[in-house]
């Protein structure tokens, strides 16, 4: 990298003496502990890297400067000087009036931002008293049935400071809505509201697994969703293109990137398809991905995912936008990698992720609790978790400067090495696509085969079988493993939830004005019926309290309900 | 269904012992019960399971009780293994638990997933034969099938 052509043979030179010099006589007495070394996802690594590694890059085309294209070194030129990232702490459990309370501690402590976890009845489209919801209802995450719960949940929280990330996907649309509507309460306008909802299918059937309807129709929704956002709510991020679970699910770093910018780019296309201008709504796509244990693959993947979708942006699709090319992104620890054996060793391994997180640059943290392997965390465990993001943010002193190892010969390899081969996945994807739009094919494709979730399930397995063959040690797990056990204190949720849950929803059944419902639920049908935009007649149903149970089935009724194919 | 209803009926360590005589593999249902999209573990226990030599059928997400149920009869298996992560364990599990009882299934259920320490007792009590937390191997579930496939519980 602008070096000098002289320069670089000398230090090959060099670096040939220096292995068959010094290196030699030190290897020969005292080996290596093992013959070859790699990231976690299975990067080769060498023992040292030099300026020759590098050699073929050019600073202002591949890496620049904080705010400007490609934007590896920052989406913002000053980084976190000019503003710290948001700490927001996923959390909901129980009853809307629990998880208001447990926000208010949050914010009282320091969190700077809101992020829901609805349970899982809300979040596949059951009211609480479904058969399906038997047994979830408030164990994950909060239980929303109608606005009315809604209402409890934002009690005295202002929606004109405090912005939301809601993790909602199958029935966001109902969920943003509800949002929109508290806001109106409020006095604060759709225009002025910020925050992310998560709204991203693709990877509900490559990795998590909250799907409702098949992908077509699913991503009918999420089009109307950012059509809807584009036009009325300049301020949220219409999605939030998750990486995060595929890797929970299994997958490496390299399909983490590639999966999660190539489900970006399906989105894309998705909108593309429908005239949308690109400039008009891509501002206001986000992304949401892991931090795992490997410190220097993760500031490298987080470098790389913004180079590429600035490439991809500008490039492939044309954006004439600045705000088009920059990656913005959401940053949670790896759930996948607490251990439920020596739980407080998971603090150490969360600090480990976040430093990584923030060294890539992230807009906004999550960090786990150490009693996650148990339970949902109690309030105390929370507390350090956030904790620690406040002592990498004020006392560590890594946000001084920006970008802070750009330029280390050996992040800025592992960084074009994860370009590289997120880029041969991505081409990969798009050669399943046909017709005009190939990323958007492609994906379902990918998903309907089975392609992404046998990757993930082959990485998956491998991984586990390198744990137990202790190539890969687990500190208490598979090494330093203590006989004794402690019993750790865990958060219970009330089994009394759902039993309220039922009662609330039968007094508001019997409240709201039945014939109003009805007919919203109708005019809904015939909408999805046709091709018109979904999120005008769902704000009609839930502003008269229809449920998400009863929206969903309507939906349901038309769309049908997705069956995965088991891969293992 | 006669057939099924044969299978069941005869008691595990007859139809154990025909199935060594004709060595049959051990079948095994792996199930998702709830709503909880977390795979990851059943899959790659499923994976190991049938790597070992077993037959193993997983069901997918999303499974109610009465589905899983239906399925361990109609698949004649000889254990069922149950995952899950989002604390639904505590009312599904027994479900499950007395619709076997119900359907007069003897078989091997052992379970994994998110699970607190304080609730195993209770679910050993219905019958659960072991849970398997995180941090697993899955040569003890390997292990764990092979002692244990045959004998009642």
């Amino acid at each position: 990298m602008d070096f000098a052509e002289e320069k670089l043979k000398k230090i090959g030179i060099r670096t040939k003496e220096w292995e068959s010099t010094t290196l030699k006589k030190v290897i020969e007495k005292v080996p290596e502990c093992k013959p070859t070394f790699t990231t976690i996802s299975g990067i080769p690594i060498k023992r040292v890297y030099t300026p020759t590694d590098i050699a073929k890059m050019d600073y202002a085309e591949d890496l620049g400067f904080p705010g400007e294209f490609p934007y590896i070194r920052n989406i913002y030129p000053t980084g976190y000087r000019g503003r710290i990232w948001t700490m927001r702490q996923y959390a909901g459990f129980g009853s809307a009036r629990e998880t208001n309370a447990r926000y208010r501690f949050l914010l009282s402590q320091g969190q700077t931002g809101l992020s829901v976890a609805f349970d899982l009845p809300t979040q596949l489209g059951y009211d609480s008293d479904d058969i399906h919801a038997l047994g979830e209802v408030g164990k994950v995450g909060v239980s929303i049935n109608s606005l009315v719960d809604m209402e409890i949940l934002f009690d005295h929280i202002p929606l004109d400071k405090v912005s939301t990330s809601m993790t909602i996907n199958a029935p966001a649309a109902v969920l943003l809505a509800m949002y929109i509507l508290i806001g109106e309460k409020q006095n604060v306008s759709a225009d002025k509201l910020t925050g992310t909802l998560q709204n991203d299918l693709f990877k509900e059937y490559i990795a998590r697994g909250n799907f409702i309807f098949p992908p077509k129709p699913s991503i009918r929704i999420t089009a109307d969703i950012l059509e809807y956002c584009q036009e009325f709510m300049p301020k949220w991020n219409s999605i939030s293109i998750s990486g995060y679970h595929m890797r929970e699910a299994g997958a490496n770093a390299s399909q983490e990137l590639a999966f999660t910018l190539a489900s970006g780019m399906g989105y894309v296309e998705s909108a593309l398809q429908r005239k949308l201008n690109i400039d008009d709504f891509a501002p206001r796509l986000s992304f949401f991905f892991n931090s795992h244990n490997d410190f220097f693959e993760e500031i490298s993947k987080f470098r790389a995912a913004r180079r590429i979708w600035a490439r991809i942006m500008k490039e492939k699709y044309g954006a004439k936008n600045p705000a088009s090319w920059m990656l913005r992104f959401h940053t949670q620890t790896a759930g996948s990698s607490l251990t439920a054996a020596q739980p407080e060793n998971n603090i150490v391994r969360t600090t480990i992720q976040a430093l990584a997180a923030v060294l890539g640059g992230t807009q906004s943290l999550h960090t786990n609790s150490m009693d996650e392997a148990y339970a949902l965390p109690t309030e105390k465990a929370v507390c350090i978790s956030l904790r620690t993001q406040q002592v990498i943010a004020y006392e560590s002193g890594v946000i001084n400067t920006i970008d802070p190892l750009a330029g280390s010969y050996f992040i800025e390899t592992l960084t074009n090495e994860l370009e590289e081969r997120a880029m041969k996945y991505i081409g990969t994807i798009e050669s399943f696509g046909s017709g005009e739009w190939k990323m958007l094919s492609g994906m379902i494709k990918g998903i309907e085969t089975g392609f992404f979730q046998r990757e993930i399930a082959d990485a998956s397995y491998m991984n586990q079988k390198e744990v137990e063959r202790k190539e890969r040690v687990v500190v208490g797990v598979n090494q330093f493993t203590q006989d004794e056990k402690k019993p750790i204190e865990t958060l219970k949720i009330d089994e009394a939830v759902q039993k309220q849950q039922i009662a609330n929803l039968k007094k508001l059944r019997l409240k709201r004005d039945k014939k109003k419902v009805e007919e919203t639920l109708n005019e809904l049908k015939k909408v999805a019926q046709g091709e018109g935009n979904l999120m005008y007649p769902i704000m009609e149903c839930v502003k008269c309290y229809a449920t998400v149970g009863e929206i969903c089935n309507v939906l349901r009724s038309i769309y049908g309900e997705y069956r995965e194919k088991p891969i293992f | 269904m006669f057939f099924v209803q044969y299978m069941v009926n005869i008691g595990r360590n007859q139809y154990f012992e025909m199935n060594k005589m004709e060595e049959k593999k051990i079948r095994i249902l792996m199930a998702k019960p709830g709503l909880d999209g977390h795979d990851r573990g059943i899959k790659i226990v499923s994976r190991a399971l049938r790597d070992a030599g077993m037959e193993v059928i997983y069901t997918g997400l999303h499974q109610t009780p009465q589905q899983i149920v239906e399925a361990a009869v109609k698949e004649d298996v000889d254990a069922l293994g149950l995952s899950i992560l989002s604390g639904a364990h505590t009312t599904l599990f027994p479900m499950i638990m007395e619709l076997l009882k119900e359907k007069r299934v003897d078989i091997i259920v052992f379970a994994g997933g998110i699970i607190p320490d304080e609730d195993v007792p209770d679910l050993k009590n219905i019958k659960i034969a072991e849970i398997f937390g995180p941090g697993t191997n899955t040569e003890d579930i390997v292990k764990f099938i092979k002692e244990n496939v045959g004998k009642t519980c």
